[in-house]
């Protein structure tokens, strides 16, 4: 218990001073929100246009799409919060060596390099996913209205959403500590960026050798398009559980990496 | 002349061993462009493209244009320049009797050189994938579409070009790329055919530079018909513009720029 009030002390003193410091460039904050928005009106642009003839796209009404989409801005959100501004900083860490001071002190390794800042840019992403989220599901559409969901699938779509940030957060831990082996890969980060791209738009939508791909090698299916299913109150609980298992398996999975990369590390200043 | 054709030759002999360094990072930069690849996926599976009387064929044709156009069109000059200019790496280059945007230029050039095996590496693995998305355009084509891609790839340099002068007032220009980075990522035809937009939007598109950065030279390759002519004058002309808008803001920032941690 101790321990854990440590971390969380830990945690708001990185991000009190993170988020003064990016209070530094004002600017910033219009070019976030101006790029957001300008992100969604071109993404809903292209799903209007990919819903030109009033066929569905794969199965999925034109509210539905636009959860998934919402969804998508939201993971994009979380990513320019958390995760690129930590994680794309191993790589320089490991390059430079200033690894070796992370792993002196007294406080996990992984927690340190995946939390020590935040960016509040990412806000804006994260209000606009929400807020489309929300206008898909209380629009009354001409096809089929579905109304709010109920307390049960609101929860279950709550604990995918969770799942899909954890399995997010392993994809881009593991790539970046691929590094310790690999010290070049500093962009390889950037490339799971626009592949995620895929997760604007429901698995079921892609040709079935993409689908697969989407499923069991990259998970887009489970970061977007199966929390939105729970939405809709149309989730299978097989596919429910086999997101949460995957959460699970992704980031024991990171966690065991990191702890092998260890053992290869060689300082480089030193 | 000579002079001319030997400080070329050694800027690109240079930047391409210096590319090749960073072979890697190129195969990595490759691949983050998958995104037309993916729209294909969306698009064949939409009905949208039929009605809008696009063949199936013909659309895998398109992306996959637009997928080599892309590699071959790709700028990061205002990265590499932001980084130069804040760390004063800048400075040295300033004193070299030519001008340091010749060196950013041809290392743009030799990085689309060292990406020539890996987009062909990446093609034959999708022709293996799915052997019916690959073809050879016909000569003529594939002549024309070379050079559009050349002439897209100059009017997108001069565009960032623009953006990057910024650098010289502001320590934060390459976010302002980003907002430029969404018209072009929408209009340019990258994640939709231009001839599906709506006509009203399909005008405004056509009244920007972002069509002939990719439709253009994909449709070109994909063997549509394509007005040659105009898609070329249109690219000159907005080169035609943008230069002296560079030549005034570089020169404007030159006089500003104070050599910062030199």
């Amino acid at each position: 218990m101790k321990e854990l009030r440590r971390y969380w002390h830990s945690l708001c003193c990185f991000w009190s001073s993170s988020i003064a410091a990016e209070l530094e460039y004002p600017l910033n904050a219009w070019v976030e929100l101006l790029s957001v928005l300008g992100n969604l009106a071109g993404s809903i642009f292209v799903l209007k246009l990919l819903f030109g003839n009033g066929v569905a796209l794969g199965g999925w009404s034109w509210n539905g799409s636009l959860i998934v989409l919402g969804l998508y801005t939201v993971l994009d959100g979380f990513t320019t919060c958390v995760l690129q501004p930590n994680l794309s900083r191993i790589v320089n860490h490991i390059q430079t060596g200033t690894l070796d001071y992370v792993l002196l002190k007294p406080i996990d390794s992984q927690f340190w390099l995946s939390t020590r800042t935040v960016s509040p840019w990412g806000l804006p992403g994260i209000i606009a996913g929400f807020c489309l989220i929300c206008w898909a599901l209380l629009k009354p559409s001409s096809s089929i209205s579905y109304g709010l969901p109920s307390s049960g699938a609101l929860l279950l779509a709550a604990a995918l959403l969770i799942a899909s940030l954890i399995i997010l957060y392993s994809l881009w831990f593991v790539l970046a500590a691929l590094s310790i082996w690999f010290i070049k890969v500093w962009n390889a980060t950037e490339v799971l960026r626009y592949t995620l791209v895929a997760g604007r738009y429901p698995v079921s939508a892609y040709p079935p050798a993409l689908r697969l791909i989407f499923t069991f090698v990259l998970p887009v299916a489970f970061l977007t398009t199966i929390p939105a299913e729970a939405l809709l109150g149309k989730s299978s609980s097989i596919w429910a559980i086999a997101a949460l298992c995957v959460a699970g398996i992704c980031l024991t999975g990171s966690r065991l990496l990191w702890n092998y990369a260890q053992r290869f590390y060689t300082s480089a200043s030193s | 002349m000579k002079w001319a054709w030997r400080v070329a030759r050694a800027l690109i002999t240079s930047q391409y061993a210096l590319m090749l360094e960073y072979r890697a990072e190129i195969i990595l930069w490759a691949l983050s462009g998958v995104l037309p690849l993916i729209m294909l996926g969306v698009w064949s599976g939409s009905g949208a493209a039929a009605a809008a009387g696009i063949s199936a064929q013909q659309l895998s044709r398109y992306f996959l244009a637009a997928f080599v156009v892309r590699q071959f069109t790709v700028v990061w000059l205002i990265n590499v320049f932001e980084e130069d200019a804040l760390q004063g790496r800048l400075s040295p280059f300033l004193l070299q009797p030519i001008s340091p945007l010749w060196r950013y230029l041809t290392a743009h050039i030799s990085e689309q050189a060292s990406r020539v095996p890996i987009v062909a590496v990446l093609l034959a693995l999708l022709g293996i994938a799915a052997p019916g998305l690959i073809w050879l355009p016909s000569a003529g084509a594939l002549f024309f579409g070379v050079i559009a891609i050349m002439a897209a790839f100059l009017l997108r340099f001069l565009l960032q070009l623009v953006l990057t002068t910024f650098c010289f007032w502001s320590e934060k220009a390459a976010a302002i790329d980003r907002l430029l980075m969404i018209p072009y990522m929408f209009l340019s035809g990258i994640v939709a055919p231009i001839d599906t937009f709506p006509p009203a939007v399909k005008r405004l598109a056509m009244a920007t530079p972002f069509p002939w950065m990719i439709d253009f030279p994909a449709r070109l390759i994909a063997g549509e018909p394509v007005n040659i002519a105009l898609g070329f004058t249109a690219i000159i002309a907005w080169c035609l513009l943008l230069l002296p808008i560079c030549h005034l803001l570089w020169r404007a920032g030159l006089r500003r720029y104070s050599a910062m941690g030199a």
